[in-house]
């Protein structure tokens, strides 16, 4: 039954006349609707964009971009997907930053608090200055992190890092060159192949699975025709 | 109206709602109510492939105009290969990352090629969770019917046996790389329920579960120092005279140079195709999901299935204009997340298929029960502050925080107010025909992932794409590294490519498009 729907409109004064935004790209003055995203804003500008884009919804971190709002001096850094553009912004896309990933083999770690130390020395240096922490986008509180690293609370760390999209924007702006997510990341991995429980249930089911358990319902239901085994399914609730 | 004022009927009818259930649809009203709303069925969208080996199969003109069109390699290019390896994989995302690992794991060479960065894919903004069945109520044989039944008994059985049979094996290497799956206080996974399914079955990374998986794949593909190709796309395959898959041509997309790689195996992982908004959707696809590896096959002759059929996710997001189509996660109607029309009336059992739900939601749109926004678009609301409700304060903060995010971003609390959501563009439901070792009809040529077809039917569960990705992936890339040890590289020729032109021409193919697409093309050029 039709009914009238010209009364549920959401008031979206910004859609029904865009107002105009001159912003900053590299460097360079161009003039884009208020509220676009920051890569909207490129493609309005005319810039194709290669590098810089990926999952286009806040997950990958491709998109790691230094900006500044208007007479503030403070360069921030954000997600170009997942930030809006207001007059007076001017922006840059992080290049990629040559961070040294360590390299390991996570199911053979004999000491993995340790050997922390071996791969990442440099993550017992940091200086508190809380710069990385400021950087996340994800509002991740890095420097916390890092130290809890040090201090082998790898648990508290796989946490507070779930969030970690790795865009990399704790890393250039490190004074004791560390690369946050990185060391946070070998933490979660160790944390996960070392320090959590194995799942006894998965186990069981493995070996139910490769000892036939379940052949016979296999058999029945594998020769069944297509009207049987839909009736079948509707069985299944 | 504003906005609030907007969204006060589905706080006012909350309480009435909490109490209520409603039935999932009968198979014969299902059938209805997707034969008349579901996009899948607005004949106009569609048309007959004119050529190749799906001649005369119906699908979007959108993918159909890309099937049939032109390669961008003319006949004298080079074909000295600048590469040469066992296995090459094109595409780096849960797919691509699980073959390379494995055929690398079996001690052949492996080098994985991709258009965008190593991990940039669909993969990782996966929040559902992935199908395993491990609880003690559960087995491989109940997921089975499930999946059959969501995909409408079009499933192709043997590749939906083994992927649901290999699942918690799988599990278990995730969990030994060091994913961290979500556990119950013993220490088993914990499992949640998704739509479609009988049984609890997805397990979870809050709503990161993509995410997870993919730094950890990642940083595995880096540790294992497989060799990698980034930001290069690729363009045509290679084959021999018997027409199998020797290797594939690329385009460098920072200096345009064409990369040769010689392959004695080739393993497409490219994924999907929300990118060429088929109908006009919005996608919640990544910026790559152009269907590039669906060309790429077709012209090698390779034969596809059911690309007739896509996904659109009942919940992407509508407003603010910012996150149009962007997915709001199906975990939140999982967990008790009501939809509701403008009237504050819940109109379907929000766990039914996604096929079922998103159809309902384009009724109510359609009938004048939705809500519109300025720039033209029209939802339902997703009421989420409900979870809140029936589960405790903190639940939306704590199951969901990347949602939290997402919208907080652009000022709106999900935990307070209603998400108002239409369906988006978000699967192809099928793809390049596989057997259960992930190969085509195509000599060495393998397809896993998303960009293959036959596994979920017309319609794909909740949680079976992470859990396809894992199992065909490996099976790719364990299948291409056996083989390699007894195979020489073949030679490498575009005759594939003259059979396909030769055809094209006989069929007046003047459409003047090139493919695969590789980007989108959102530049705006004048102006």
């Amino acid at each position: 039954m039709a009914t009238d729907d010209s009364q549920n409109v959401i008031d979206q004064p910004e859609v029904m006349k865009p107002r105009m935004a001159t912003i900053e790209i590299a460097g360079k003055k161009v003039e884009v609707p208020e509220g676009i995203t920051v890569i909207k804003a490129m493609w309005y500008a005319g810039i194709d964009v290669v590098r810089g884009i990926g999952c286009l919804g806040g997950f990958c971190g491709a998109c790691a971009t230094y900006y500044r709002t208007k007479d503030d001096p403070k360069v921030k850094t954000c997600l170009a997907c997942q930030t809006a553009v207001q007059d007076g912004m001017c922006f840059t896309m992080m290049p990629p930053f040559p961070a040294r990933k360590a390299t390991y083999e996570i199911q053979k770690l004999q000491d993995p608090k340790q050997d922390l130390f071996n791969f990442y020395p440099e993550a017992p240096l940091c200086r508190n200055c809380n710069a990385c922490t400021e950087a996340c986008p994800q509002r991740i509180d890095v420097r916390e992190g890092v130290w809890k690293a040090v201090f082998g609370d790898f648990k508290s760390v796989s946490e507070m890092f779930m969030d970690c999209v790795m865009c990399g924007m704790c890393t250039p702006i490190c004074i004791a060159d560390i690369a946050p997510n990185l060391v946070a990341l070998y933490v979660s991995r160790a944390q996960g192949a070392h320090f959590v429980e194995k799942p006894i249930g998965l186990d069981t089911r493995i070996k139910e699975i490769q000892d036939g358990r379940f052949n016979d319902e296999w058999n029945n239901i594998l020769k069944m025709n297509d009207k049987e085994l839909a009736e079948h399914c509707a069985t299944v609730k | 109206m504003d906005i609030h004022a907007l969204q006060q009927i589905v706080h006012k009818t909350r309480d009435a709602r909490r109490k209520q259930t409603i039935a999932k649809f009968s198979p014969a009203d299902r059938d209805q109510l997707i034969h008349k709303y579901h996009p899948d069925f607005r004949a106009s969208a569609y048309r007959p492939i004119r050529f190749g080996p799906n001649e005369g199969e119906k699908t979007v003109v959108e993918l159909a105009t890309l099937l049939e069109g032109d390669s961008p390699i003319h006949d004298d290019l080079d074909l000295t290969p600048q590469y040469q390896t066992d296995v090459l994989v094109i595409g780096g995302g849960g797919a691509g990352c699980a073959a390379a690992l494995h055929a690398h794991g079996a001690g052949t060479k492996t080098i994985l090629a991709t258009k965008l960065r190593l991990g940039d894919s669909n993969s990782v903004m996966a929040q559902g969770g992935m199908q395993v069945s491990v609880a003690p109520e559960d087995s491989p044989v109940t997921h089975f019917l499930d999946t059959l039944k969501g995909g409408h008994m079009e499933n192709d059985h043997a590749l939906l046996k083994v992927m649901v049979e290999e699942g918690p094996s799988i599990a278990k290497w995730l969990l030994e790389l060091g994913v961290l799956f979500d556990r119950q206080a013993d220490g088993n996974l914990h499992v949640k329920k998704g739509g479609g399914s009988s049984k609890p079955r997805l397990v979870t990374c809050s709503d990161y579960t993509g995410l997870e998986i993919m730094r950890v794949l990642k940083d595995e593909v880096l540790n294992q120092k497989i060799q990698l190709l980034e930001f290069v796309a690729a363009i045509e395959l290679l084959s021999d005279d018997s027409g199998a898959c020797t290797g594939a041509i690329f385009k460098d997309l920072d200096n345009q140079r064409h990369v040769v790689v010689a392959a004695k195996s080739v393993i497409l992982a490219t994924g999907g195709i929300g990118r060429l908004h088929i109908q006009g959707f919005p996608t919640s696809n990544h910026y790559g999901a152009t269907g590039d590896g669906l060309c790429l096959s077709y012209r090698m002759g390779a034969k596809l299935a059911h690309i007739d059929t896509f996904q659109y996710h009942p919940s992407g997001a509508v407003y603010p204009e910012q996150l149009i189509g962007a997915l709001v996660t199906e975990g939140i109607r999982s967990e008790g997340g009501q939809l509701v029309n403008a009237k504050g009336d819940r109109f379907v059992n929000e766990l039914d298929t996604r096929d079922v739900v998103s159809s309902s939601i384009i009724r109510e749109c359609e009938e004048g029960r939705g809500i519109r926004t300025m720039s033209g678009r029209v939802g339902v609301w997703l009421d989420t502050p409900i979870l809140n409700v029936e589960h405790g304060a903190g639940t939306v903060e704590k199951h969901f925080p990347a949602m939290m995010l997402q919208f907080e971003r652009f000022g709106i609390d999900i935990s307070k107010d209603p998400v108002l959501i239409y369906p988006t563009l978000h699967y192809q439901n099928g793809g390049v025909k596989i057997d259960t070792n992930s190969e085509t009809n195509v000599k060495n040529l393998f397809v896993a992932g998303e960009a293959s077809g036959g596994l979920h039917g017309r319609n794909r569960l909740m949680g079976n794409s992470l859990l396809d990705l894992m199992v065909y992936g490996k099976r790719s890339g364990l299948t291409a590294a056996g083989r390699a040890g007894s195979m020489k590289q073949g030679k490498l020729t575009l005759e594939h490519l003259e059979r396909f032109r030769a055809e094209a021409k006989q069929h007046g193919n003047v459409s003047g498009v090139i493919s695969p697409m590789i980007l989108p093309a959102y530049t705006r050029k004048a102006g």
